[in-house]
This record gives structure tokens, C-alpha cells and sequence, in this order.
């Protein structure tokens, strides 16, 4: 098995080899997106083209890409209720250390179109494939994919729409121009965002490139959320005396005697 | 109009979130309490991180409690004497409530602790004070006197030593339940997230024989002070509070509650401890269906904190 993996992967490699001929340039609409007070979530859009030279062999197959946006890793505790005594308890919990906090596969079509199973396992393509280590005693592992804690994480955040996965997420204007949008929901987490883009053509990944981006709040939303973090004794005073002063003036507005 | 929060780090509608302020605010001021346990739940069904709303929670309670103090202090009807006291056990109270907190998470058993108590508490005293005033509105009904309301009824609590003069309250008692019950109060409170003015109010009237009239503005006193410390001390521990969050819900807070301290010195003291009864249990209900009722979804994920 150890054996057949390591074949394949010296074959991959020797057949993306002569393909370094072909390259992706691409650019995302912006390279930081600015949490201020009104925003409720925008999409970024990726433009991009493969780029041939003279050396290029012609692709039976055309053009196939995969593009995969990963956020900041944090790690996330999976808890299953169950009924103890007639109330539902939550009983049993799993960690998924370092996990994305945001995922996001796209695909110009769906990944057995155009790859082979085993490296669509190899590559980690879509969320079904991407690498989610649990804490298992003192180890970390990925489990199989039909647990239910893991299958019960994936659906959660594809519900709050942290993870999606589209396989006509990416759509070829040319044989060689493609544009991608990246859904950013309004409660993404703040941090570095890293896009990975893979070219598959004849089956065989022949090119990759990476970019990134980055989410940050800016301006009021900034100012809170740092005093919040660095001056916190000071800033929960300042609440209370907001709030006293809340409470004053409404006394003092709405006085009758 | 949306406006991005940025500790609860996500979009609320403005408008939703002053609804919810005014109504709870006007709830608080009618019947004097905190009003916590009708927040933290709404927050956290809008999509508020649950320790984030507890924390925002405890800022926005101190706003509505501090205009009632202010609006009670003026019409002098409330008991500054006897509100220190109760301060002084319930400081007690929250300094043991804290630690059982921190072994209840340790061993995991915290949301449960928490879940439980809140069904057994709002059910038990809900039930109570329905049971009291239906009683109450029935004697009155009848044309009987409500004998067991006079002030100058004594129990057992009032044979106790260390007694002390609380003037306004009209009671000459011994201080040993007063900081009894602030110390309950504390200890609670910091166990489940509430300021415990749903609990304060029927202890100091059935227990203490405080008039009613005092009761609202006394209990408001002890709510603000213990939650101006909560705001505080999860503003400088855990950088949970969110300061954009508790302005919304504090404007519309502190004019609800206006209204309803108006409201509620027009109904007869019988009738708003009939409603106040019923609104505790239907919450408590809410909660025991929570625990029973199996649950649409099994599985819950929440980001770990402090890991390394």
C-alpha cells in the first residue's frame, strides 16, 4: 500500500514535470477586506489565466482548476447530546485541533471529471477529502469520513456558511480565463486567508499557485475591539459608566414630578 | 439598518435589538428586576456568542436598573440601609458562586448545572408566587381582609438576635437573614449569569415582610451594584463585553423601563405578582422543554478557548 503510494507519487511528479510550461496568474478583487460598522458580508472575486508558452503541448482534456480558501486554524470542540435520566446532556465531545475556521473548495466541475479517485485522496480535494485531525487520547488523527462527529462539524459550519464546497464555483470564460467568487459571510473570523489554486489537465495536477488575503476590522470596530483586548479593566469602567449615564439621562428626560 | 458588533463579531439589526431592549427594559421597571433571564436567552437566539451575551447582558442591566434606582431614590422608595446589607452577604455570595464555577467546569458539568437550576428555580418560585397571589386576588375577591399581609406579622426570622432599625422598610429585624439572603442571592447570581432580582424580590417580601412599595427599589440597588462588578470584572478576564451591543440594548432598556416602572405603580401589588409569577414559569417551562424535548440537532460545535 506504502509501496503503490509512493509509486504514484513519483509518477505525479515526474508527469508535472514537463508541464511547468503552463502558469497561473491570477489577482482577487482585493487583498483586504475591511470589517467597518456596516458590513454584513461581500464577495470577493478571483480572476485568472493560465498562461502557455511555446513549449506547451496541446491538452486533449482542456483546462480544469480547483480553487481551495483557507482561514485562520483555531481549534473546535464537537459536543453529541444524549438523553441521561430523561434530559438530553451533552455526553460526548470530540476536539478538532487546528482546524480552518473557514473552508471554501470550488471547482470548474466536479473532481471525478477530471481526476482519479486516488488523487482526489492524495490532493485532499473538496471537504470530504480535506484533512480534519481529532484529539484521540494523546494522539492526533483523522478519523473515517463517515464518523458522525466529523460529518456533524462539516455540516454545522456549511450551515453557518463557513464551509462550502461548489463544483461550479469556477467558471471557465475562456479555455484559459477563469473567475471564481469567494463568499465572505458576515460573522468570518479576522485573520490571514491563504487561496490555493490547482490546475488539472489529461487527469495530472500540472500547476499550482498561491495568493492570499486578509480580513481586519478597521476604524470604530478596530478601536473597541483592541481596547476590549488590551485596557479590558479600563474598558468594562467605561462601559459601566456609559451605562450609568444611560440610566441618568433616561431618568432625567423622563421626569414627570 | 445592520451594524457590525465587534466582540460579538457579527451583524445585528438595530432595530431587532432595540425591540428586544424596550421590552425587556419595560418588564425589569414594572417589576423590578434585573431582567437577565429574558436577555441572555433572546441574544444568544439571535446569534450572540452565549458568554458574550452574558457578559453584554450584565452592562445593559445595570443602565435599566440604575434609571429605576434613580426614579425610586426620588419618590423615596427604597431602603438604602437595608440595601447595603444585602450587598455585604451578597459579596460573599458571589465570591463562593465564582468558585463553584470554576470546579463545575473543571469536571464538565457546568451547562447542565446551569440548565437544571434555572428549571428548578424559575419553576418552583414562579410557581410560588403564582400560587401566593391567585390566593392573594381570591381573599381580596371575597371581601376578606389579607391577614397575612400585614407588616406587623412576625415569624420565627423575626425572633432571631443582632436586631437592627431599617426606617424606611418600617422593620426593626435581625440583620442574620438579611445578609443570609444577599448571600444566596450573590451565589446564585454568579452561578447563573442573573442579576437574581426574581428571586430578591418574593425573599424580601415573604421572608423579611419589607412593604412592597420599598421591595422594587431596594432589590434595584443590590442588581445594579452586582452587575456594574460583573461588567467589570468579564470586561477584564475574559474581554467579552461588548460595549456596541450593550448601547443598543441600554438605550432601549433604560426607556422601557420607564414605562414600565409607571405601569407598574398603577397595578395593584397582588396582580403583579400574579404576572410576574406566570412569566417566571413560562420561562421555566421554556427551559425544562429545552432539557426533555429531543433536540433538533445533537451535535453543537463552539471554538475551544486558551488552547495553546
Amino acid at each position: 500500500m506504502k509501496f503503490a503510494r509512493c509509486l504514484a507519487m513519483i509518477a505525479a511528479c515526474v508527469a508535472s514535470a514537463p508541464a511547468a510550461a503552463e502558469r497561473i496568474v491570477s489577482s482577487v478583487s482585493t487583498h483586504q477586506v475591511m470589517i467597518s460598522s456596516n458590513f454584513t458580508g461581500l464577495d470577493l472575486v478571483l480572476f485568472g489565466t493560465v498562461e502557455r508558452d511555446a513549449a506547451t503541448v496541446l491538452r486533449k482534456s482542456g483546462y480544469d482548476l480547483v480553487m481551495t480558501v483557507t482561514g485562520p486554524k483555531v481549534s473546535t470542540v464537537t459536543r453529541r447530546k444524549e438523553r441521561t435520566f430523561g434530559i438530553w446532556v451533552n455526553v460526548e465531545s470530540r476536539a478538532f485541533i487546528d482546524v480552518p475556521s473557514y473552508l471554501v473548495v470550488m471547482s470548474s466541475r466536479p473532481f471525478d471529471g477530471f481526476v482519479n479517485a486516488d488523487t482526489i485522496r492524495r490532493l485532499q480535494l473538496g471537504l470530504n477529502r480535506t484533512l480534519l485531525p481529532q484529539q484521540i487520547g494523546s494522539d492526533l488523527a483523522d478519523t473515517v469520513r463517515e464518523d458522525p462527529f466529523r460529518g456533524a462539524f462539516l455540516r454545522l459550519k456549511a450551515v453557518r456558511h463557513l464551509y462550502v464546497e461548489n463544483t461550479a464555483g469556477v467558471t471557465f470564460l475562456t479555455p484559459t480565463l477563469f473567475r471564481a467568487t469567494i463568499p465572505i459571510p458576515a460573522e468570518v473570523p479576522v485573520g490571514n486567508y491563504d487561496i490555493n489554486l490547482k490546475l488539472f489537465a489529461d487527469g495530472q495536477n500540472i500547476a499550482q499557485a498561491t495568493s492570499a488575503f486578509e480580513i481586519v476590522k478597521v476604524g470604530f470596530e478596530q478601536f473597541v475591539f483592541s481596547q476590549a483586548q488590551t485596557n479590558g479593566f479600563f474598558y468594562g469602567l467605561a462601559t459601566v459608566m456609559l451605562a450609568l449615564l444611560t440610566g441618568w439621562f433616561a431618568s432625567v428626560v423622563f421626569r414627570r414630578d | 439598518m445592520e451594524i457590525y458588533l465587534p466582540i460579538a463579531d457579527l451583524p445585528v439589526n438595530v432595530f431587532l435589538v432595540l425591540g428586544m431592549g424596550l421590552t425587556v427594559g419595560f418588564v425589569s421597571g414594572m417589576f423590578g428586576i434585573g431582567g437577565g433571564f429574558l436577555m441572555t436567552p433572546l441574544l444568544i437566539f439571535v446569534g450572540v456568542a452565549p458568554a458574550v451575551a452574558v457578559a453584554t447582558v450584565a452592562s445593559h442591566i445595570a443602565a435599566s436598573s440604575f434609571s429605576g434606582v434613580l426614579s425610586y431614590w426620588r419618590r423615596k422608595a427604597l431602603d438604602i440601609s437595608l440595601a447595603m446589607l444585602l450587598l455585604t452577604g451578597g459579596v460573599i455570595g458571589t465570591g463562593l458562586g465564582v468558585w463553584l464555577f470554576t470546579v463545575l467546569r473543571r469536571i464538565g458539568q457546568l451547562d447542565i448545572t446551569i440548565g437544571l437550576s434555572y428549571v428548578i428555580l424559575l419553576t418552583s418560585v414562579g410557581g410560588l408566587m403564582v400560587y401566593e397571589s391567585v390566593g392573594a386576588i381570591l381573599r381580596a375577591r371575597s371581601g376578606k381582609r389579607a391577614e397575612l399581609r400585614r407588616p406587623g406579622t412576625h415569624t420565627w426570622i423575626h425572633g432571631l438576635p443582632f436586631k437592627m432599625r431599617f426606617k424606611t422598610s418600617r422593620l426593626y429585624i435581625s440583620v442574620i437573614p438579611v445578609l443570609g439572603i444577599g448571600l444566596i442571592i450573590g451565589f446564585i447570581g454568579a452561578i447563573m449569569g442573573i442579576g437574581g432580582g426574581f428571586l430578591l424580590v418574593p425573599m424580601l417580601i415573604y421572608l423579611l415582610r419589607v412593604p412592597t412599595s420599598v421591595v422594587i427599589g431596594t432589590s434595584m440597588v443590590l442588581t445594579l451594584v452586582t452587575m456594574a462588578m460583573a461588567t467589570i470584572m468579564h470586561a477584564a478576564t475574559n474581554h467579552l463585553v461588548d460595549a456596541v451591543l450593550a448601547l443598543i440594548l441600554m438605550v432601549g432598556g433604560v426607556i422601557g423601563a420607564q414605562f414600565g416602572a409607571r405601569a407598574g405603580q398603577k397595578m395593584p401589588a397582588d396582580r403583579l405578582r400574579l404576572l410576574l409569577g406566570v412569566l417566571v414559569v413560562a420561562v421555566g417551562v421554556r427551559f425544562a422543554l429545552d432539557l426533555v424535548l429531543p433536540p433538533t440537532e445533537a451535535f453543537s460545535i463552539r471554538a475551544m478557548e486558551n488552547t495553546r
